[in-house]
């Protein structure tokens, strides 16, 4: 038996994962990545939100009157989320690319001319 | 007369504007241009016609609060509207000419416009969820056109703004993710007035501080403000005037000011937060915008310290410290953009933005030089510019509250942010005329047009505290944040 908050622990757990990616990674490729961990983890808390015990989906038929069904709503926004994290992430690839193509390297400590 | 039936429109124009121009534009300047134009004037039409109108909302898709989502159009949101779209309109005038330089036209145009549709989305959505959507739709075509030149600076800073960026999103979604979790609603109204009946839990000051982090990101508040300097100063000249007149406005300190009034209620804990948030800002940048040989780099420090002030005046808490924070905000939109139309002139005119390299140019380009320089004594708060009388109004709200500190250190920063703009004065306008310069044209009428006419607003921007004007645009602004939380009632009554 699984504690109740074991689910919410790992949750965060994946959210620092991603946010240490981002702040420690020198290559723009691995930066990236730790933001998609991230974006992820918040996706499954909106999920683990809408979680209840035994609940089933949140469907309206016959059988279900007084049954207990999950919360659908964030369903829904992790959706939406998961569009906007795919735009993010298909831009920010392309700019890693074009960064490529102009410093011939991944490398953040070598792409810093802005400064000051 | 604005309906509750229009109030979409205000999303859905700028957005069928965008679609078009990538639909029909992309071989033709002209169309582009023309669908650019058109597409802002309806919406500043629009704007103007919402200060005019009394408050309304409306249900998207007939789905009724707390289900559906809410569009509001209140005091607050007209106020804002009017601040984004004559920034935007003057904008688009003078990006007609200067974009000549860049290729890509129908991009540029696309871009602005979704850019358009989500800053004005997320000022008239009741809806936390839908505030986030809109939130990126603005977030992410403003990271596009920061990298717009796609040369070497532009892409380091559009990468820099774009994680940092994101990296807000992500606590956003966090913080709704718990308050949803909380009160189990996602309208801004409804979930007032659950927290209300809830009360006080870890999980509200958990939520708040995460909603608080991500928007002071999106508003550029030190210490989030490091990509600021970089990206701001990379986007072609207009899109620095956007991104530092009124994006950083309307997704930062508008959905601070909307999510502590509204929703959370000010307390004193918060109250002070945001002082002391604002003073550091206004602190912070004014002392690093001091060194800056770069003019735009100069002016994106300016943003940061100008914005400490807005949130130093809404921190206050009182009618008339809303009034100064709310008003400055107006302001700062106008002659921010302003002085970065400025250097996109003297950048195309002389081919640098380094203020060494420049003098004497005040005869060689007249009506850069008059605008530059009214929009500095409007920043440096010189009467009878209109920032004299913002920051004298944020001034006087602190002293009422017997702030005396907060009120001295904001006649300090306006010192100093008086020395940083002389130094632009001097070196870019006065002295003599370098060789190189001599044969230096004034830049195109278009150009010209859009910075005269924003000129024009700094020297009369005073004219706002006028009671006749102040009663149509400020004093319904001030009543909705001074009003404290909201409850569902209201708003679908409105």
């Amino acid at each position: 038996m699984i504690h109740a908050w074991l689910p919410y622990v790992l949750c965060a757990l994946l959210f620092s994962v991603g946010v240490y990616a981002v702040l420690s990674k020198k290559n723009l490729i691995k930066i990236i990545m730790g933001i998609i961990i991230a974006e992820y983890a918040v996706n499954l808390f909106l999920i683990l939100l809408c979680w209840r015990k035994d609940g089933e989906a949140p469907i309206l038929h016959p059988g279900a009157v007084g049954q207990v069904m999950v919360d659908p709503l964030p369903q829904a926004l992790v959706l939406t989320s998961i569009v906007i994290g795919l735009a993010t992430t298909a831009f920010l690839v392309a700019i890693a690319m074009r960064l490529h193509d102009r410093y011939g390297t991944y490398d953040i400590t070598r792409i810093r001319e802005l400064r000051g | 007369m604005m309906t509750a039936a229009n109030i979409p429109l205000l999303v859905a124009v700028p957005l069928a504007g965008a679609f078009l121009c990538a639909l029909l534009a992309r071989k033709s300047h002209p169309i582009a241009d023309t669908l650019g134009t058109l597409t802002v004037a309806v919406v500043l039409a629009l704007s103007i016609v919402a200060v005019f109108s009394p408050a309304a909302s409306h249900a998207v898709g007939g789905w009724p609060a707390p289900m559906g989502i809410l569009l509001v159009m209140d005091g607050l949101a007209a106020f804002m509207l009017v601040t984004v779209s004559v920034v935007a309109f003057l904008v688009m005038i003078y990006a007609l000419s200067y974009m000549n330089a860049y290729t890509g036209r129908w991009q540029f145009h696309t871009l602005f416009l979704l850019m358009l549709a989500g800053m004005n989305g997320v000022v008239i959505t009741g809806d936390l969820f839908n505030l986030f959507v809109f939130l990126e739709v603005a977030s992410i075509a403003s990271y596009a056109l920061v990298a717009f030149g796609t040369g070497k600076h532009e892409l380091e800073a559009a990468f820099k703004y774009a994680i940092m960026g994101s990296l807000g999103s992500l606590l956003l979604l966090l913080g709704i993710a718990f308050l949803y979790g909380y009160t189990g609603t996602l309208n801004m109204a409804h979930m007032a007035r659950m927290l209300g009946e809830l009360g006080q839990a870890p999980i509200t000051v958990t939520a708040l501080v995460l909603l608080l982090s991500g928007f002071a990101l999106k508003a550029a508040i030190v210490p989030f403000h490091s990509w600021l300097p970089d990206a701001h100063p990379s986007a072609p000249a207009p899109i620095s005037a956007m991104l530092s007149g009124v994006l950083i406005k309307s997704l930062g300190v508008y959905t601070i000011a909307r999510l502590v009034f509204n929703v959370f209620g000010i307390t004193p804990e918060l109250s002070n937060l945001l002082l002391v948030l604002g003073a550091i800002s206004m602190g912070v940048g004014v002392i690093l915008a001091l060194r800056q040989w770069d003019m735009k780099r100069l002016l994106a420090y300016h943003s940061v310290s100008q914005v400490g002030y807005i949130i130093l005046g809404l921190g206050l808490g009182t009618p008339l410290g809303i009034l100064g924070g709310l008003f400055h905000l107006f302001n700062h939109s106008i002659f921010k953009s302003l002085l970065f139309l400025n250097s996109g002139a003297l950048e195309q005119a002389t081919g640098t933005r380094n203020l060494k390299e420049m003098g004497g140019l005040s005869k060689r380009m007249p009506t850069t030089s008059w605008t530059t320089l009214s929009a500095s004594m409007s920043i440096s708060g010189v009467p009878p510019f209109s920032g004299f009388w913002s920051k004298l109004i944020i001034v006087m709200a602190c002293v009422e509250q017997g702030q005396w500190f907060y009120a001295s250190w904001a006649i300090l920063v306006s010192i100093l942010t008086l020395a940083s703009f002389l130094k632009v004065t001097k070196f870019a306008f006065l002295g003599r005329l370098r060789k190189r310069f001599e044969h230096v044209r004034e830049v195109p009428v278009a150009m010209r047009f859009g910075m005269a006419v924003l000129a024009l607003l700094c020297i009369l921007g005073g004219l706002m505290l006028v009671p006749a004007a102040k009663e149509m645009l400020l004093d319904p602004a001030v009543r909705v944040l001074d009003h404290g939380v909201i409850t569902l009632g209201e708003v679908v009554n409105l």
